[in-house]
């Protein structure tokens, strides 16, 4: 079974031959190049090495085309820092006063060279892996980018009490977004994760999410023109999983906080369940110690399929070695084969 | 001598986590007007931060509920201090500054809940490197650092931090806190750290801890 195959037959619950494995390695690609990390995104056909390498030899189910989410601020005219050891990060946001929201025009994405270098990795990963890999192509969530383009206080400041200027801001950045989740549809990409962290109720309460972000994801996802994947980027997503499943998302990172049969007791079969290996935690692990999480996460949420084996951010630090990624492959490999034998 | 028993703290916390400034306003007039004293009001304010601290710890609360329950507070104590004719501490010596990145809530959260526990205290601001932050706080002299971080390489620096620090001779404590410190418990003390502040409330009992109960 290819790895699409494997991963659209778990998405349908039902069980391939095993479990599919999504590794969300980004900036690690450097380091399999032995470049630094603004060198490797320099070019396009560095990540794309890169992914390919790094697909085969962690026996990857995907190859994506996320670079790192501050490129998308790079589109708005925003600052990107580059650092040696960890992802890109986005400098000091760039609206300063809440009244800039109504002068702020939709970037276009062809005048943008970091998101048109993620079109050009999607069109050329897609002439080799072809139909047989999935390529996950990525957005922030119109509701989640203003912690980068306005400071996380100011934008609570209006979620709470500013109605009209979060409702224009959401409309430019919604607008954005479906442009940009089309765009790498249109150039191959399979699915799009969407990065929502200020959906789970870590960040944002309920009630709030409900009275605003829940209207923006329902809007933003019925006119992306693909299968949407959501992240919480770690943060927990059960009390919230019933609200998510009705944006229309096909599938849901959970955290290595929530309880993941919980989950899937929850999707019900409607949505899939990703997750939810602790990548920070990873960072401390030995070839034992990953074996002994796999093996326990396999035994909690690989039966019946729905379920595809991930870290629980969306990105694997810098900092895990290769010995843990190479463990992690392989224990898939040795406990993920269906039907999955119950521990003895 | 603060008397807690009739204390609205439910109410007051309740306020906070509806982010409802004008009810939170009203109640701490009403505690003014009735007893007068700045310790009545920065005990209530303690201990509902308190309470909103540990239901975020449960994941019962959100961050955001965290954040503008602290904003709130601070504004309110800072409107009653001179209200009630009380000042800020001025010792320990503390400063607050985030490592490498711009993103401030979680410094503005424990700044607000210090402030509303009635310590004054330097905010040297987001996006610092290890230099700044090692060279402000030698300048400043200061008795506790404390350092935010949401990236993991950033929490790693916080190494690098104290070691040029200890270099320079300064004995300040350094706490931190930050998202890569909760998802490794152990984290802090790889950074050699004194101290693993998890919210605002905590990070003002270590404080009190480490200046043997508070001056």
């Amino acid at each position: 079974m290819n790895s699409m195959a494997r991963v659209m037959t778990a998405l349908n619950y039902k069980e391939p031959d095993r479990v599919p494995l999504f590794l969300n390695l980004t900036i690690t690609g450097a380091k399999e190049l032995e470049m630094s990390i603004k060198d490797y995104y320099s070019n396009a056909d560095n990540v794309v090495k890169g992914q390919l390498l790094m697909k085969n030899k962690y026996s990857n189910d995907m190859v994506t085309s996320f670079l790192y989410s501050a490129a998308e601020i790079e589109a708005w005219g925003g600052e990107v820092a580059f650092y040696e050891d960890g992802p890109p990060n986005s400098g000091e946001p760039f609206i300063k006063k809440i009244e800039d929201i109504y002068k702020m025009e939709i970037p276009n994405i062809n005048n943008t060279a970091g998101l048109l270098k993620g079109l050009e990795i999607i069109k050329k990963l897609k002439k080799i892996v072809n139909e047989d890999t999935p390529i996950i192509g990525a957005v922030t969530a119109p509701y989640s980018l203003p912690v980068m383009q306005m400071g996380f206080g100011k934008y609570l400041e209006l979620i709470y009490f500013r109605k009209d200027e979060f409702n224009q801001l959401m409309k430019i950045n919604e607008e954005f977004c479906v442009a940009w989740a089309n765009a790498q549809l249109k150039a191959g990409a399979t699915a799009i994760s969407y990065a929502n962290p200020l959906a789970s109720p870590s960040i944002v309460e309920r009630d709030t999410y409900i009275s605003t972000g829940f209207e923006v994801a329902k809007r933003t996802i019925a006119r992306i023109r693909g299968p949407v994947a959501t992240n919480l980027a770690s943060g927990i997503a059960l009390p919230v999983i019933k609200d998510l499943m009705k944006t229309g998302t096909k599938a849901i990172a959970v955290s290595a906080k929530d309880d993941i049969d919980e989950a899937k007791r929850i999707a019900n079969k409607d949505v899939a369940i990703i997750g939810n290996l602790n990548a920070i935690d990873m960072t401390n692990w030995d070839r034992e110690r990953t074996r002994k999480e796999v093996k326990k996460l396999i035994q909690k949420a690989a039966k019946g399929g729905g379920f595809i084996l991930s870290d629980n951010h969306g990105e694997i630090p810098w900092q895990v070695s290769e010995d843990v990624l190479l463990e992690i492959a392989e224990t898939v490999k040795e406990y993920g084969t269906y039907p999955i034998k119950a521990e003895v | 001598m603060v008397e807690a028993i009739n204390l609205p703290i439910e109410d007051f916390q309740t306020a906070l986590l509806q982010i409802d400034r004008i009810k939170a306003a009203e109640i701490f007039e009403n505690i003014y007007k009735k007893k007068g004293n700045f310790e009545t009001l920065e005990h209530m304010t303690v201990e509902a931060l308190e309470r909103i601290g540990v239901g975020w710890e449960d994941d019962q609360l959100s961050l955001s509920q965290v954040y503008m329950g602290g904003v709130i507070c601070e504004e309110l104590i800072e409107k009653y201090m001179p209200k009630c004719g009380s000042s800020y501490k001025k010792k320990p010596k503390i400063a607050i500054a985030v490592l490498q990145d711009h993103h401030a809530l979680g410094k503005r959260i424990v700044y607000s809940v210090l402030r509303a526990g009635g310590y004054d205290l330097i905010d040297f601001g987001q996006g610092l490197s290890v230099e700044e932050i090692v060279e402000k706080t030698i300048e400043a002299e200061l008795d506790i650092l404390l350092i935010s971080t949401l990236m993991l390489p950033s929490a790693l620096k916080v190494k690098n931090v104290v070691e040029s620090l200890r270099k320079k001779g300064s004995s300040v404590k350094v706490v931190v806190g930050g998202a890569p410190f909760r998802l490794d418990s152990s984290m802090w003390q790889k950074v050699n750290a004194d101290a693993d502040g998890k919210n605002g409330t905590e990070v003002k009992k270590i404080i009190e801890k480490l200046t043997e109960g508070g001056q």
